[in-house]
């Protein structure tokens, strides 16, 4: 490569590029075969099983059928679309589910504690910290055992400290189960926006701030008019991985099982039980394709949404 | 300083306050369970603080066998992830391979896909095939393919935020493009690469299904799967040793954060935007 | 060849043959079964006692036991995907009602068309009894040697009946009103209590199947599926059998809802019973070999004195299934092979040789139950003795119907959609029809309204 011409190499440094494409693409080989194993074959499997009967019990588990967009169909029956236990349920369920504890709870929250210790004592920001990470970082076996002690009716922490100011008990996972889960998934995942929202703060120049404050503006003020507008990019990176993220969650099934009566079956959690527990691959197969083309609609959505406003300012 | 802003000062410190202390709610539990030998699921402080739990938890040779387990997978996992993400990010964001600027959008969306468990099948097939079937590798490799393409997508956003002058200055100095890449851009994008190997670390530790599909004898299984052996035979949980063994179980990802926010500061460094 | 190339040569061999002796084989044997764990007395009786003999008899051979501990779905789904890409062990537990869909989906094969016809010259097929035979048989073929049976029955507390004022010795209603109406008088003296259990909903999995929807179905004189193997979607006796749970958990709070609807609740059931908060709780003969023995997690204080028990009734006497006055069902477990078993001969020397009286009857020591074999004795336990003299002639099995899983999993939620209060049985009916329907096609579901 030393031994290319010197035009070539101004001419690439004109092109923004700073790797020859053969160089570029020995970079890649290593995570390129890694993907293509285990991303993109079982991705092609799940798109060409979902248009098949396979099962991993029974007659067409042997000689599985093409059978078209039935399993297409049956996800989309009328008759039980919007039945407990279904796919409509799940689906409206999770939309529910990602709008509260993705957008709402992580997002927002994250907003504001990233805001807040930007001007908090060190060791308030410290602290705080800390106990935002672990909640991210901590094995969800550990998590979910922690919030099943944490909510118990009898004994929980939870109910403890609502017994001492006076408040009755709740028997939050059998009357509440959706909220549990949302507030569930806000504390585990907020870390990663308070990171995010944190660092993309920082990188904007003290100088925007301080010419604010000369000018007499809010904490408010400063947040909607210069901080806000000027991290547009971060949020929508942000957006994007923690609704992909929440929308494909596993985790809440550790704590509620799904139930009580598929109340926060999520579509991840109903994709496992028909795949894994029916054993109905063709169908489970169906689900995720499903799943993914929602992602990509999010993802779509969002990407416009930053570009358009993003515009006029650029 | 004006006394609106002492009080909104105050005003941000306690709420930042409150806010932590929700946080560390429900894991107040674990700071005491382990040490109490009559622990059950209500909050009470030890009486007598008591070792004998960790005592009856380092007995069972499953589980500590499987401790070793996780580290293996983990670290086997996070050392390719971080290098294949690393090496693909760069060439994503300074070569000029045609439809990179796609590339990265739709291998997450391929990996949210597989995340699912539908996927399970067609890993189980590969690695049978393979002939890798109850063996470290075998999970090791899986993750590794289902955690690079996030892993991409999030330090591809930050070497795009790298100005290019920083190798551009090595290269008019007579650097090769791969020199370029190890000697000036790599200890750049290294707090990038802490958030990866966190990341990716975190989610091996933790993970439960892949192994528990992949792994097949006692010997191989992390403590995700070991975890169980603290249930009791109708299955439900042991109480005090569960919490013995989370706490410990819990310790490496603690340690792996502690450190790496002391050595370099555990944090994104303005480096994910769209 | 010279004396120490000879040496050589020979120490060679022995170092081979230490490693690895002439002919030698490996056997796996997998249970759901840990020592000191779930199923201890199996994993105890396979190691201590099956192996070491086996392997005495059998030199060159050696076996291995696999622990597995995780849940019975669990295991199902490792042993498919294994069986399905030539893996596996060669031996493996197995539940009986898992084997036509094994079969149909090509994950098992017959013994004899894995060990050859010498299967077939056993001498303890005859031995076993005619009600455990078919629970390892499907088309006509045996894919495993059934290990043991089971009934079920309505578990007591004599203690909390005579409490109430009834005569617990000689308790046993006779309908489904005189249940009600035992457990509606121990409500009234112990008003916090949940008097009756019987299993409802989708976290109880197949135990809301057998231990509770069929045993009141029954007791109507119906079965799930009618005698052309269609599945009844929809009748009168479905109906009563919602009703009467609707009864019990919603209008009359006789048993514990929480218990049926949260994850843990057949553990709660089971500590209920334990605490005394129950007092009459249906399951199988398995409630009392392993849930309530001294020692155990949910060890009932005192057993001997006040746990007892009673047949289920019918509806009303005579409306059982076959004109019964009381019902019953069982179920079984067995081991069966692997049907890419590297080792067919030995695998089924080992598979034959534990189901000896002689193995069998070590593990009766272990933990007495009710065994396929008529020729080996239940030893010392007259609860096992009596229940399975008197159960085993009124019970009925699980069809064998690759569908049968599926079905029972819309069963659970059928059966959860009422006990919640969500739906009414009606309602819970016409989602069952609509779910079944899906699942078997319209042309093998019948309507007896």
């Amino acid at each position: 490569m030393t031994t290319e011409p010197i035009t070539t190499e101004a001419k690439k440094v004109r092109n923004f590029s700073l790797l020859s494409n053969r160089a570029g693409a020995a970079f890649l080989t290593p995570a390129g075969l890694l993907v293509s194993v285990f991303v993109i074959v079982p991705f092609f499997w799940v798109i060409f099983v979902s248009f098949t009967n396979r099962t991993l019990l029974g007659r067409t588990a042997l000689n599985p059928e093409f059978v078209g967009l039935a399993n297409y169909l049956a996800l989309f029956d009328p008759a039980t679309f919007f039945q407990r236990g279904q796919f409509g349920f799940s689906l409206i369920l999770t939309t529910q589910f990602v709008l509260a504890s993705a957008l709402i709870g992580q997002a927002l929250l994250g907003l504001l504690l990233a805001w807040l210790i930007q001007t908090v004592p060190p060791w308030i920001k410290r602290l705080t910290e800390t106990f935002v990470i672990a909640a991210w970082i901590l094995p969800e076996v550990v998590i979910g055992f922690a919030w099943f002690a944490f909510l118990d009716r009898d004994a929980g922490t939870l109910n403890m400290m609502l017994n001492a100011i006076g408040l009755p008990s709740g028997d939050f996972l059998l009357d509440q189960p959706f909220w549990v889960i949302v507030v569930f998934n806000t504390w585990r995942g907020a870390a990663f926006s308070m990171m995010l929202f944190n660092s993309a703060f920082s990188s904007i120049p003290p100088s925007y701030f301080q010419a604010a404050d000369v000018a007499g503006a809010t904490s408010w003020q400063k947040f909607r008019d210069i901080a806000v507008p000027l991290i547009r990019g971060h949020i929508v990176t942000n957006l994007i991985l923690i609704t992909m993220w929440t929308f494909n969650t596993f985790t809440p099934f550790l704590l509620t099982n799904g139930g009580p009566s598929y109340r926060t079956e999520l579509v991840s959690i109903y994709n496992y039980r028909v795949a894994f527990q029916d054993f109905q691959f063709g169908k489970g197969a169906a689900v995720g394709v499903i799943m993914m083309l929602i992602n990509l609609a999010f993802a779509l959505v969002y990407l416009s949404i930053g570009r358009k406003k993003k515009a006029p300012g650029t | 300083m004006k006394f609106p802003a002492l009080f909104g000062r105050i005003a941000f410190s306690t709420l930042a306050a409150l806010i932590g202390a929700a946080f560390a709610l429900p894991l107040l539990w674990f700071l005491f369970a382990p040490f109490n030998a009559r622990a059950e699921l209500g909050l009470a402080i030890p009486d007598p603080f008591t070792l004998s739990n960790f005592n009856t938890v380092f007995g069972n040779g499953f589980a500590m066998q499987a401790l070793w387990n996780s580290l293996i997978q983990a670290v086997g996992g996070v050392i390719l992830v971080g290098a294949a993400a690393t090496l693909a990010a760069y060439a994503l964001s300074r070569s000029s391979i045609p439809g990179k600027g796609a590339v990265t959008y739709i291998l997450l969306l391929f990996s949210s896909v597989v995340s699912g468990s539908a996927a399970m099948v067609p890993i189980f097939l590969i690695i049978s095939a393979a002939g890798l079937m109850d063996t470290h590798l075998a999970v090791i490799l899986t993750f590794a393919g289902g955690l690079l393409p996030t892993a991409m997508f999030i330090l591809r956003d930050f070497i795009d935020s790298i100005p290019k002058s920083y190798e551009e200055s090595a290269m008019v100095a007579g650097a090769s493009p791969v020199q370029a890449f190890f000697d000036v851009a790599l200890p750049v994008i290294r707090p990038g690469i802490v958030v990866i190997v966190v990341w990716s670390f975190v989610n091996i530790w933790g993970s439960f299904l892949i192994p528990f599909i992949l792994l097949r004898s006692s010997a191989n299984m992390p403590a995700a799967v070991a975890i169980y052996s603290f249930y009791s035979e109708a299955g439900t949980p042991v109480v005090t040793l569960l919490a013995a063994y989370s706490l410990i179980y819990s310790l490496p990802v603690v340690a792996l954060y502690l450190f790496v926010s002391w050595r370099f500061g555990f944090r994104f460094f303005g480096g994910i935007k769209a | 060849m010279s004396n120490r190339l000879r040496a050589l040569a020979l120490g060679l061999v022995g170092a081979t043959a230490m490693a690895a002796p002439a002919f030698a084989v490996d056997l796996d044997v997998t249970c759901r079964c840990v020592i000191g764990g779930v199923n201890s007395a199996t994993a105890e009786w396979i190691e201590n006692s099956v192996i070491p003999a086996f392997e005495a008899a059998n030199p060159g051979v050696n076996v291995r036991l696999n622990q597995f501990g995780g849940e019975d779905a669990q295991l199902t789904q490792q042993l498919a995907l294994d069986f399905s890409t030539g893996a596996g062990p060669d031996v493996s537990a197995f539940d009986g009602f898992l084997i036509p869909s094994f079969v149909e989906g090509g994950l098992l094969k017959s013994l004899d068309e894995v060990a050859g016809a010498e299967v077939n010259d056993w001498s303890g097929w005859d031995a076993l009894s005619e009600g455990s035979r078919a629970l390892m048989l499907y088309d006509g073929k045996y894919y495993g040697i059934p290990l043991g049976t089971d009934v079920r029955m309505i578990h007591t507390r004599k203690d909390i009946l005579a409490e109430a004022g009834i005569d617990a010795d000689t308790w046993q209603p006779t309908s489904w009103e005189e249940l009600l109406d035992a457990a509606r008088a121990i409500k009234a003296i112990k008003p916090d209590s949940f008097p009756l259990q019987i299993n409802a909903g989708v976290a109880m999995g197949e135990a809301t199947t057998m231990q509770g929807y069929w045993l009141l179905l029954l007791g109507t004189g119906e079965s799930v599926i009618d005698e052309n193997g269609k599945f009844i979607v929809e009748s009168q006796g479905i109906l009563d059998t919602l009703n009467l749970y609707k009864t019990v958990y919603v209008d009359e709070k006789l048993g514990d809802q929480r218990a049926q609807l949260l994850a843990d609740g057949r553990n709660r059931s089971f500590a209920n019973f334990r605490d005394g908060v129950t007092a009459l709780l249906l399951e199988g003969d398995y409630f009392y070999r392993s849930v309530t023995p001294e020692g155990s997690e949910f060890a009932v204080a005192n057993r001997d004195e006040v746990q007892g028990w009673a047949k289920v009734p019918a509806q009303e006497p005579g409306k059982g299934i076959r004109g019964q006055d009381f019902v019953t069902i069982s179920g079984g477990t067995g081991f069966v092979l692997n049907p890419n078993t590297d080792s067919p001969a030995e695998a089924w020397a080992f598979l034959s040789f534990m189901n000896e009286p002689e193995q069998l009857s070590a593990f009766q020591a272990l933990q007495p139950r009710i065994t396929a074999r008529t020729d080996v004795e239940i030893p010392d336990s007259p609860f096992l003795t009596e229940t399975s003299q008197t159960l085993l002639p009124l019970t009925t099995a699980r069809p064998n119907d690759p569908n049968y899983n599926a079905v029972s999993s819309e069963i659970q939620r059928m059966t959860e959609a009422v006990v919640s209060g969500e739906l009414s049985p009606e309602e819970a009916m016409a989602q069952y029809k609509a779910s079944v329907t899906a699942i078997v096609g319209a042309d093998n579901v019948v309507s007896l309204l």
